[in-house]
């Protein structure tokens, strides 16, 4: 995670044996140079502008420091880290962060898995149900919000109690189910509302898995009277894992951090604040600064846990088709 | 899932009648076995349609009057009108959208162009012509981009405010490079690793530097890689919301920013509500179709082709 895990100087070079081993080494030395020159310059903007402000987080972390008490700024040690444990609403949020990224995930892969595999047969019109399945993925991630808010799950005039109140009028019932969505169920409208957006991800990516298939073989198995369970079972299921760790990875990345649903659709109330949330909160609302960096640093170690295993499956991954 | 299949396709009409029976038609990229199936046909459109609906009743809502957009049970039918537009333009509450829009593709495209001409030579010196340690690099990239942004914003937060690029577009669009770089430098490794080398080795004869052989040769070569990856980065800050919550305000607010707070008006506000987020989401609808067959090959950073 830090900057000189990635960028090593060039070897301190031991005294050269021979003058010819050491003009190849500066020879060397001179075209590692001229690689690296245009590497530099996108890397230390990347450094400079994501890795500095963690430091300084850091930093703050053991300060005293809320902006709405300026005379008060100064040391606290591990203070606040002592409250970032000790905080039942953090940790609260530390929860529905690791609930709502997982279910969001999980449920999403299964239902790209079910789309891909139809997708991947022939029909009519397939190019534009494709074109339908993108499409959520394309709403822009706070309009979708307001969408689902407003659209979709107002309790009186929202599409899905709507359609409720419409099917339930065919059987001449009026008296339909009403379902105060956001209130009953927040968690499961927010998730609901990232599975919809998410799902097409996961279903472009286990797609493409899916054509990559060696046919022959599945068709050699076929043959050989291979049933579509087995042959679903054996041979594509093992072919689409790494799809499937890749797009749980990715999805991970983004959903862990999701800020604008939770802002949208529940301000984080009624047990949906997940971090990223909390966080902003704290900082933005409560201006303790110093309890706000101490959860984002306690965030960021997390997510380094998480994230070392991750990039080792997918390092795996791209060892495999890699040149 | 799967619709009950039987190993062997359904006898369809290319079987039926003469012999020698015309292999069926496959189109480009359908690496199918299985023949077609209504059953697989129907349940696709019914997905496809589940999927899509939402989107579809914000189009439609967006042009119904505000009272046939809150009714229940929802109508359908109801006349359209471009009113929900106008409000949403200003008409009713004098708030123009023009301005955060015009930030939004502000903030955008320049970040999108520096990300673009970072990225290209950085992904040049992991791909083409790798340095040492070029997987480090990678994953080191890559690693950046799972920590959360949240984390490092009351530095970017306090660094803004004591040198008054707090609420400007320059704040935004450094972040939003920064942002995009390393997602940017991954997808554009796969798409430079397509680049013949002979193209490459030829041109190295030739004496062509590093800015000769980028614009001559590799751009030219990757243009719909590099297309992509930057559709996917305009994508990804037009859509960002959190950074542009905290550091901007009334000045350099984009049109996320504007979203959020136009909830705020009295009364029914359903058809502008929609009218708005059609309107927010329709350059990202237009870059997505448009990048369609290159989106896979992008989002998956290049392990997917």
């Amino acid at each position: 995670m830090t900057a000189e895990s990635a960028v090593r100087p060039p070897p301190a070079s031991a005294a050269p044996a021979a003058p010819t081993n050491g003009q190849r080494e500066a020879r060397a030395r001179a075209e590692n140079r001229k690689r690296r020159l245009p590497l530099l310059p996108a890397l230390i903007f990347v450094i400079v502008v994501t890795q500095l402000p963690f430091l300084a987080t850091l930093v703050v972390s053991f300060m005293d420091w809320n902006a709405l008490y300026p005379d008060e700024r100064g040391f606290a040690g591990i203070s606040n880290y002592v409250e970032v444990f000790s905080d039942a609403s953090l940790r609260r949020s530390v929860v529905t962060t690791i609930v709502l990224t997982a279910t969001v995930v999980l449920v999403s892969l299964v239902l790209g898995l079910g789309l891909a595999l139809l997708l991947d047969r022939q029909f009519r019109g397939r190019g534009l149900v494709r074109t339908m399945l993108i499409a959520p993925f394309l709403v822009v991630p706070v309009a979708a919000a307001l969408l689902w808010k407003h659209a979709l799950l107002n309790p009186s005039y929202g599409l899905i109690n709507g359609t409720l109140t419409w099917v339930w009028s065919l059987f001449g019932s009026d008296d339909p189910p009403q379902v105060v969505w956001l209130t009953e169920f927040p968690l499961l409208s927010v998730e609901a509302s990232l599975i919809w957006q998410w799902t097409p991800f996961m279903m472009l990516i286990l797609l493409a898995g899916l054509q990559s298939r060696p046919l022959d073989v599945i068709e050699a198995a076929r043959m050989d009277g291979a049933s579509s369970w087995q042959v679903f079972r054996y041979m594509t299921f093992p072919h689409l894992r790494r799809y499937l760790e890749l797009g749980g990875l990715l999805g991970s990345i983004y959903v862990v951090q999701n800020f604008d649903a939770v802002f949208t659709l529940t301000s984080g109330a009624l047990g949906t604040a997940n971090l990223p949330y909390t966080i902003y909160q704290t900082f933005f609302n409560a201006r303790d600064y110093g309890l706000a960096s101490a959860t984002g640093v306690v965030a960021v170690i997390g997510t380094i846990v998480i994230a070392t295993f991750a990039l080792r499956t997918v390092s795996s991954l791209f060892e495999e088709n890699d040149r | 899932m799967s619709t009950a299949t039987s190993p062997r396709p359904p006898a369809g009409p290319a079987d039926a009648g003469s012999a020698p029976a015309p292999r069926t038609l496959r189109r480009r990229h359908t690496p199918s076995l299985q023949r077609q199936s209504p059953l697989v046909g129907l349940a696709a459109w019914m997905a496809g349609l589940f999927f899509a609906a939402p989107v579809l009743w914000m189009v439609l809502t967006s042009f119904h009057s505000e009272t046939d957009a809150a009714t229940n049970p929802p109508s359908v039918a109801a006349a359209l009108t471009l009113d929900g537009y106008r409000s949403f333009f200003g008409a009713t509450s004098g708030a123009s959208p023009w301005p955060p829009l015009i930030n939004s593709a502000t903030a955008s495209l320049v970040s999108t162009a520096l990300v673009i001409l970072l990225a290209l030579p950085a992904a040049y010196a992991l791909s083409i012509k790798p340095v040492r340690k070029w997987t480090d690099v990678l994953f080191f990239l890559l690693s950046t981009k799972m920590l959360p942004i949240v984390a490092g914003l009351l530095p970017l937060y306090l660094f803004a405010l004591n040198t008054g690029s707090l609420d400007t577009i320059w704040v935004l669009i450094v972040l939003y490079t920064s942002m995009n770089l390393p997602i940017a430098v991954w997808m554009m490794r796969s798409f430079l690793a397509e680049v013949p080398a002979e193209m490459l080795e030829a041109a190295a004869l030739d004496g062509a530097g590093l800015v000769t052989i980028l614009r001559r040769i590799v751009a030219p070569v990757a243009m719909p890689g590099i297309a992509a990856t930057a559709l996917i980065c305009f994508i990804f800050s037009w859509n960002e919301l959190l950074l542009a919550q905290t550091l901007t305000g009334v000045v350099a607010g984009t049109a996320p920013v504007f979203l959020t707070g136009f909830v705020t008006s009295q009364g029914l506000f359903l058809a502008q509500v929609c009218a708005a987020a059609t309107v927010i989401s329709l350059p990202v609808l237009a870059a997505g179709f448009a990048a369609q067959d290159k989106l896979v090959q992008g989002l998956s950073l290049g392990a997917v082709k």
